[in-house]
């Protein structure tokens, strides 16, 4: 069809056990070879983020035995983008006996993602969900809870139950200290050494295995390299791709795209999760969005006005006159839809010329009727924090006007292909975390992040990588030996290329534009045409920025500016892999929206007979067509239906 | 808005610094602090200049990266607000703002405005975590935890480690960052076990960090922008005492 890339061999998970659904993980742990404790202690993990999947695995490898070498941009590993997750995760604990349960969990997922995910993860992940509160508790994380002293939960979209766990808006946060703080005593026990302010900017492959990274110590320049035995990436999502996002500043894609660049599949790049609840733009100078938990929709309500060009005060609008479009077009979830479908309506509103605000991308989250329900105290206990922030970003009282509130990018269920052991096509390298992209098909479901983050850190890759390390007896790998020297080599040249090309635009200058094609042609609608000018540009750019791009300073320093050219380097060679992505998937599922491809009134439609497979694609040079692996999805338990929530 | 900056520049921990002097004449009152910065850095590139180095990520007040004094301020004027929240609706068309690095014994400065806090991590090394290996863990239900003890516990681990607290106190203390860990497992009945040896070795590494003696002056809790409350130094003080001259925790 499209002539831009070619068909390669199908690509399969070969780890997950056939037979019954329920009873795959057990069987699989049961099947892992283990490694003994004697030579857990001779065998070394490397693993890059301190995120929620990275700082638990870190501390569960380090638990076990292993020597783990832990590596974080950021000035300590609490400080990973993790700790932002505002609303809540998931569990299946059916605490509420509102009729929850490890399958209804599973379904819920695979269905919220839009029938694009692999059914034995999914599952594992759900049952999993349960030991994750345990041991979150056990922690100390300090859940919010009932006067008689157990969990409190609450709704999130796209489910009908109510079991997100939270505290207060900083779930994530929380979350985030626990298992940063069992990092910390695995480093005390000498288990765990750590590598904060440290980038890593390449993989070391040695006879096709990952055996180690070269890292920049940031605050030095140094140029170190790390061997192991195995390498697990959990360096979180590539949102930053369009420049504003939800995402902390430093997020990149940069050890995911270098391993791709060694020949890790790369898999779905083009499904990203657009949130609902964001605070509009504000101004050119926007550096980042903030996003409003979508734990608000639980008491908030969306509208626009019904009138086109309605410029009155929210205020003065009266009921009748407003247009509560989440609750008119789907009676059954009402503003608890997915954040897809909410994103969606909330930008045909504003292409309606129904938005609000002073650029008219904006719709209104009201919490009026809230506050008369439940009285301002129960409102503030249950949203204070946040609707302080909102107060400080934007100068309005959420308690006396609607907020306002635009779609943002927040998400990538898109990364790295892995199989149900977390492994990549790369043997001895795992990836864990938002990097991968095994569990949320294509959309994610409230208060899923954190659950997937932690069950692959503390559960699943620890089980996991024993299989690989115990089946592999690795020699030592020399620090001269080629491969090493050639890593060390193609990092150092192109520090000092980005150095040296004295161009007349800066980085971000670069970025913001490339950020802006992909919110226009690879955002929240996608079509044929806007997808292949997004093609014709992006090389464009990349060569500009190759030629013309302005990075002062020295390599032998800290030196911010580098640091975010190599990044900015690596999203313009991730940006066209996207739009091509999305431009071979004609269909529209969860957050991938074809134009071309809707029913009638306006829902994304899905072609399950060209289109139920994980797209893995595979890298073979810059500028070079990429060579598809498809990976067929089967539905055994969770038959794939029209997916509705009307 | 045209404001004047006075921004500290220092090439390294080795070297000297100096305040130096420059216009931002196309500032807007929606933006942040550290948009402003940017816009400053921008232009610094385009001067061939190098930009004013300065820790961020998140930018939305909860990784605790920032770390500005802003007019003698940690986080700057407005309460209760990290750096990157704090918007410029706070200042006046025309105004000098004078922009420098957290300054304590404890933090030292490793280039402009970006000091090295690991201290805080060896902090939390010695003893702030509960010992549960991963898998051990009984079923949340089975722990009961009263929702006032929860809800303090909770207002303390607020703390997002970010240290103006330390850079705020007059003794380079970080008696708030410690006590509100302290509070914070202290509160729970899964932080008992450990609850006195905690105490005793988190302590010992806070003074070995080159952190100061809490004098009540009560400064930390002023700048800091998660309120932690200054009881929670009452509660690490009542702990240090109890492990330390009544022998709590010694078996």
């Amino acid at each position: 069809m499209y002539t831009d890339y070619t068909v390669g061999a199908p690509v399969a998970d070969h780890a997950a056990p056939d037979g019954p659904i329920e009873t795959r993980w057990e069987r699989r742990r049961f099947g892992v070879k283990l490694v003994n404790p004697a030579n857990k202690r001779k065998m070394h993990i490397i693993v890059v983020g301190t995120g929620l999947a990275g700082a638990s695995a870190g501390a569960s490898l380090g638990e076990l035995g292993y020597h783990v070498s832990s590596f974080c941009y950021q000035d300590s590993p609490r400080r990973a983008h993790s700790i932002a997750a505002q609303g809540g995760i998931n569990a299946a604990k059916n605490y509420r006996n509102d009729g929850d349960s490890v399958f209804r969990l599973f379904y819920d997922t695979v269905k919220g993602g839009d029938f694009r995910a692999r059914e034995s993860n999914v599952h594992r992940l759900a049952e999993i969900s349960r030991q994750i509160i345990d041991q979150c508790v056990a922690q100390g994380v300090p859940f919010a809870r009932e006067y008689g002293g157990l969990l409190d939960t609450r709704s999130f979209g796209g489910v009908q139950v109510s079991r997100t766990f939270y505290a207060r808006g900083q779930t994530g946060q929380q979350l985030l200290i626990g298992a940063y703080q069992a990092l910390e005593r695995q480093i005390d026990a000498g288990n765990v050494e750590m590598h904060s302010r440290h980038e890593m900017l390449e993989l070391i492959t040695v006879e096709g295995r990952a055996r180690g990274i070269v890292a920049r110590d940031m605050v030095t320049g140094e140029i170190t390299t790390h061997l192991a035995d195995a390498v697990v990436l959990a360096s979180g999502g590539y949102g930053n791709v369009f420049y504003l996002s939800t995402n902390a500043k430093g997020c990149n894609v940069t050890a995911s795209w270098r391993a791709h660049r060694k020949g890790a599949l790369f898999a779905n790049p083009c499904y990203t999760q657009i949130h609902p609840t964001c605070i509009p733009v504000s101004g050119d100078h926007q550096s980042k969005l903030t996003l409003m938990s979508e734990s608000l929709r639980n008491d908030g309500r969306v509208w626009v006005p019904k009138r086109h060009g309605d410029d009155r005060n929210p205020n003065d609008i009266p009921h009748e006159e407003r247009d509560y479009f989440l609750e008119r077009m789907y009676p059954a979830f009402g503003n608890l839809v997915p954040r897809d479908i909410a994103s969606r309506a909330a930008k045909k509103m504003c292409d309606e010329k129904r938005g609000v605000g002073p650029t008219g991308l904006g719709v209104y989250l009201d919490f009026d009727d809230a506050i008369q329900r439940m009285g301002r105290a129960a409102v503030a206990a249950k949203y204070g924090n946040l609707f302080q922030m909102y107060e400080r970003i934007t100068g309005e009282d959420p308690y006396q006007v609607p907020m306002r509130i635009f779609p943002a990018v927040h998400y990538t269920m898109g990364g790295l292909w892995v199989d149900y052991d977390l492994r990549s096509t790369i043997p001895g390298l795992y990836v864990t975390g938002e990097a991968n992209f095994s569990d949320h098909g294509a959309n994610r479901l409230g208060a899923s992040a954190l659950m997937q983050g932690l069950a692959d850190g503390y559960f699943v890759l620890p089980a996991t990588i024993g299989d690989y390390l115990a089946d592999h007896h690795l020699e030592p790998v020399a620090p001269d030996a080629p491969e090493v020297r050639e890593a060390e080599r193609a990092v150092a040249e192109r520090v000092d290329t980005l150095l040296s090309i004295n161009g007349h635009r800066t980085v971000d200058s670069f970025h913001r534009e490339l950020g802006h094609l992909m919110w226009d042609y690879c955002g929240m609608e996608r079509t044929e045409e806007g997808l292949r000018k997004a093609l014709d540009r992006i090389p464009e750019l990349r060569r500009e920025f190759w030629n013309n791009v302005s990075v002062p300073g020295s390599g032998a320093a800290l030196n911010q500016s580098l640091e975010k050219a190599g990044r900015v380097a690596d999203f313009m060679e991730l940006a066209e892999l996207m739009c091509l992505d999305a431009l071979h998937r004609t269909e529209s599922c969860g957050g991938h929206f074809r134009a071309e491809s809707q029913t009638e009134d306006g829902e994304a439609e899905r072609d399950d007979e060209h289109f139920s497979y994980a797209a893995a694609w595979e890298y073979t040079g810059q500028g070079q067509a990429p060579v598809l692996h498809k990976e067929q999805l089967t539905f055994e338990y969770v038959h794939p239906s029209k997916r509705s929530y009307k | 808005m045209r404001l004047t900056l006075r921004v500290w520049r220092q090439n390294s921990g080795q070297e000297k610094g100096r305040l130096v002097e420059y216009e931002v004449d196309d500032a807007s009152e929606d933006m942040s602090f550290l948009e402003l910065i940017d816009v400053l850095n921008e232009k610094l590139i385009l001067r061939g200049e190098e930009p004013v180095a300065f820790d961020h990520d998140c930018r939305e007040g909860i990784c605790g990266a920032c770390s500005m004094v802003i007019d003698g301020v940690p986080h700057g004027p407005e309460k209760a607000t990290t750096t990157c929240q704090l918007h410029l609706r706070q200042f006046s068309d025309g105004d000098t703002i004078t922009v420098e690095p957290f300054r304590s014994v404890g933090f030292p400065v490793l280039r402009d405005l970006v000091v090295d806090r690991s201290a805080f991590d060896r902090i939390i090394q010695a003893g702030g975590y509960i010992t549960a290996p991963t898998g051990a863990a009984p079923d949340a239900h089975a722990i009961l935890v009263p929702k006032p003890a929860a809800d303090r516990s909770f207002a303390a681990a607020n703390c997002i480690g970010c240290g103006a607290c330390v850079a705020a106190c007059p003794n380079g203390s970080a008696s708030l960052f410690l006590g509100a860990k302290i509070t914070h497992l202290g509160e729970l009945p899964q932080g008992q076990p450990e609850r006195y040896e905690r105490v005793v070795k988190m302590v010992a590494a806070h003074d070995e960090a080159g952190f100061g003696g809490c004098t009540n002056s009560g400064a930390c809790t002023e700048v800091c922008p998660k309120e932690i409350p200054l009881d929670v130094i009452s509660q690490l003080n009542h702990d240090y005492l109890a492990a330390t001259v009544h022998g709590r925790g010694n078996g």
